[in-house]
């Protein structure tokens, strides 16, 4: 990691010093153990806080809709993918940008590393796949690979699919992969089962919006939820304003969700977001052989219409 | 002062019997973490928490709460006309909430209960609500409260504190509704030698090694404060979702919305957000608060500098680093805090 760090500190100085861009969005070193804090650097003399590690877990495509200056960003494969979508959104140019790609292995999901540790975490160290976890009194270590969010685990895009730079050389991608066990088990429920499985997922909401800020896919200047005239959905605790937020978000992302986990990692409440994008994601993929942001060369399938178009879920 | 022994074998009967007076609510371990919930028969509070991942103040204050209901079927003489709901507020007690929440209680009844307004809901609850403290020996790292106006064995705010001690706890009474409640589960057993209290009270705030600095906020010029370079970079990465404000012991703005379902209307009030940009919108469309960097600064200003100010009551944050431990982004209320007790404007 510490051979990421340098080059992505280096690549950032020399595109600052050039005036290639006029600030580079990266992560910072965060206040607590497993947390970086998304930063922008503008002057060549601070690249020094620029960190990586397995703790980037925010999606900083985020960062860029509707910016209009000239921006490096530090992008793993899932930031560069929606990084793709912003471009064909529209929310941002491609020759705005300077992407500084960081080959991936995966993030840690640290709410997995405290149900592990359960008890308080002072400091954490990361060495080649290993995670070292200090306390007051006590020390373990985990290997990582059993501590990767979810969505890493299944992810067969580790490589940035857009750069203009790399840090790294690629890294293998994941083969073989079941990308959704998850999907065909709430598939396979009946029809009283699967909402009881989504009401027991959204049990403990809070309505904090964490999971749809996070998402860089959810830039709307006013979400549905925050309009009043007409107001859509109820503001307060009725479960059923929260599964209409939650349902309809998930279906504003269709075909643009990348699985990037961003929603999972904001979420305070722990909630598996991920189970509300995930049969639409599989859904496109089953249905037109898509899968978001991999290429600024093809509008993606919910905003072009093709006769031979699948349409038996037209009933 | 007294203290009273609770022998922890008669821990549940004393509960069993405190139900006859009382609704009891307690901490509960759920899937993933600790949050209060009312306890069910014979539910004990599970009292080997850190804390709990919302804070108490829910208890008194719910997320959402009906406030009136109204009828707008014209047929009917009362059409239109705001009513007051039945809610129950028979006794309740919070057996176990920590130092920190209870400290946030007394700064939040700043807001509800002034002498020119009454807020009948919030205070109807809170009267009716004996607060049962658990002293915290065991604080987290990102713990904060020794120098944020509170304090592992801190007594603000609470009717009694118990502290664990092996086999047994000690309760000391601190009002005269933590000995009614004392009375009721059937607890008289006078505690002998005390001293054993002070001891692990200092014992516990040795352990509380994040420490913040307040003590210049209150002279700093507040346009100065206000106007600081660092927001821009402090606010950069904020999401403004409402974890802080929603996890906050201390957080008490809410919004109130009317909803109608066919003829029946409620109006209720639900938590609300100043990282909200709706929180500040005008029915002009005008927003006083339309970008991300203003949200940002009005939540710390509130909280470590107009509020220092208007009560002189010290800080409107008690240090139980839920804010701090729950933001996605890792937005650290510590180090803002040391940014503006520290700032001096360039000359």
């Amino acid at each position: 990691m510490s051979g990421y760090i340098d080059k992505i500190q280096k690549i950032s100085a020399q595109l600052l010093t050039d005036k290639k861009v006029d600030m580079v969005i990266g992560f910072r070193k965060g206040t607590m153990p497993m947390t970086n804090e998304p930063c922008i650097v503008k002057k060549p003399n601070d690249v020094g806080k620029f960190v990586w590690d397995s703790f980037c877990v925010m999606n900083l495509a985020n960062y860029l809709t509707n910016r209009k200056e000239k921006i490096g960003i530090i992008a793993k494969g899932c930031d560069s993918r929606n990084i793709v979508n912003h471009i064909i959104e529209n929310k941002i140019k491609r020759d705005q940008l300077t992407i500084i790609g960081v080959p991936c292995t995966g993030m840690i999901d640290k709410n997995k590393v405290n149900a592990i540790i359960d008890k308080d975490i002072i400091e954490v160290k990361e060495e080649d796949d290993n995670i070292l976890v200090k306390g007051r009194d006590f020390e373990k270590t985990i290997n990582k690979s059993d501590l990767l969010r979810d969505n890493c685990a299944i992810c067969i895009h580790r490589n940035p699919v857009i750069y203009d730079e790399l840090v790294s050389d690629q890294v293998e991608e994941q083969k073989n992969v079941d990308r959704y066990e998850d999907v065909r088990k709430i598939e396979a429920m009946a029809p009283d089962e699967k909402w009881n499985f989504f009401d027991n997922l959204l049990s403990e909401c809070i309505r904090c919006y964490a999971c749809r800020n996070a998402c860089p896919l959810c830039y709307c200047p006013t979400c549905f939820v925050d309009e009043s005239r007409p107001q859509w959905v109820g503001k307060s605790q009725e479960p059923t304003d929260i599964k209409t937020f939650h349902l309809l978000r998930a279906y504003h992302c269709a075909g643009r969700c990348t699985d990037c986990g961003a929603c999972v990692s904001a979420c305070p409440m722990g909630i598996d977001v991920r189970q509300f994008t995930k049969k639409l994601e599989k859904d496109c993929f089953d249905l037109y052989g898509w899968e978001a942001g991999l290429t600024i060369d093809q509008r993606p399938p919910l905003d072009t219409f093709k006769p031979d178009d699948p349409e038996d879920f037209i009933k | 002062m007294k203290v009273i022994k609770i022998d922890k074998t008669n821990w549940s009967e004393g509960l069993k019997n405190l139900r006859y007076s009382y609704k009891l609510t307690g901490p509960v371990k759920g899937e993933k973490f600790y949050n209060f919930k009312e306890l069910d028969n014979g539910e004990v509070p599970d009292l080997k928490y850190s804390n709990t991942r919302l804070s108490a103040k829910s208890i008194v204050f719910p997320q959402s709460e009906v406030m009136l209901n109204y009828t707008i079927d014209e047929s009917k003489d009362d059409h239109h006309i705001m009513k007051e709901i039945d809610t129950d507020y028979s006794p309740r007690a919070l057996i176990g909430l920590r130092p920190c929440d209870a400290k946030a209680l007394t700064l939040v009844k700043l807001n509800f209960d002034t002498t020119d307004y009454k807020d009948p809901y919030w205070l109807k609850a809170y009267e009716a609500t004996t607060f049962v403290g658990l002293a915290c020996d065991d604080p987290s790292s990102t713990c904060f409260c020794t120098t944020a106006g509170s304090g592992p064995y801190n007594e603000e705010g609470l009717d009694l504190l118990l502290i664990d001690v092996d086999d047994h706890y000690l309760a000391k009474v601190i009002t005269e509704k933590g000995a009614t409640l004392l009375e009721s589960a059937g607890w008289k057993t006078e505690a002998g030698d005390i001293s054993i209290i002070g001891t692990k009270k200092s014992d516990a705030e040795a352990k509380i090694i994040s420490k913040i600095r307040t003590d210049k906020l209150k002279e700093k010029d507040t346009l100065e404060i206000h106007s600081a370079p660092f927001w821009e970079d402090v606010s950069f990465a904020c999401l403004n979702c409402g974890t802080c404000t929603f996890v906050c012991p201390t957080c008490w703005c809410f919004d109130i919305q009317d909803e109608v379902h066919g003829n029946d209307g409620t109006r209720m009030r639900n938590w609300d957000s100043c990282m909200f940009p709706l929180f500040t919108l005008h029915t002009t469309g005008h927003n006083p608060r339309g970008e991300k960097i203003q949200r940002v600064r009005q939540r710390f200003m509130h909280k470590l500098k107009y509020f220092v100010d208007k009560y002189e009551k010290g800080i409107m944050c008690v240090g139980c680093g839920r804010c701090v431990r729950q933001c996605p982004i890792n937005i650290d209320i510590r180090s803002i805090c040391e940014k503006m007790n520290s700032y001096e404007p360039a000359m």
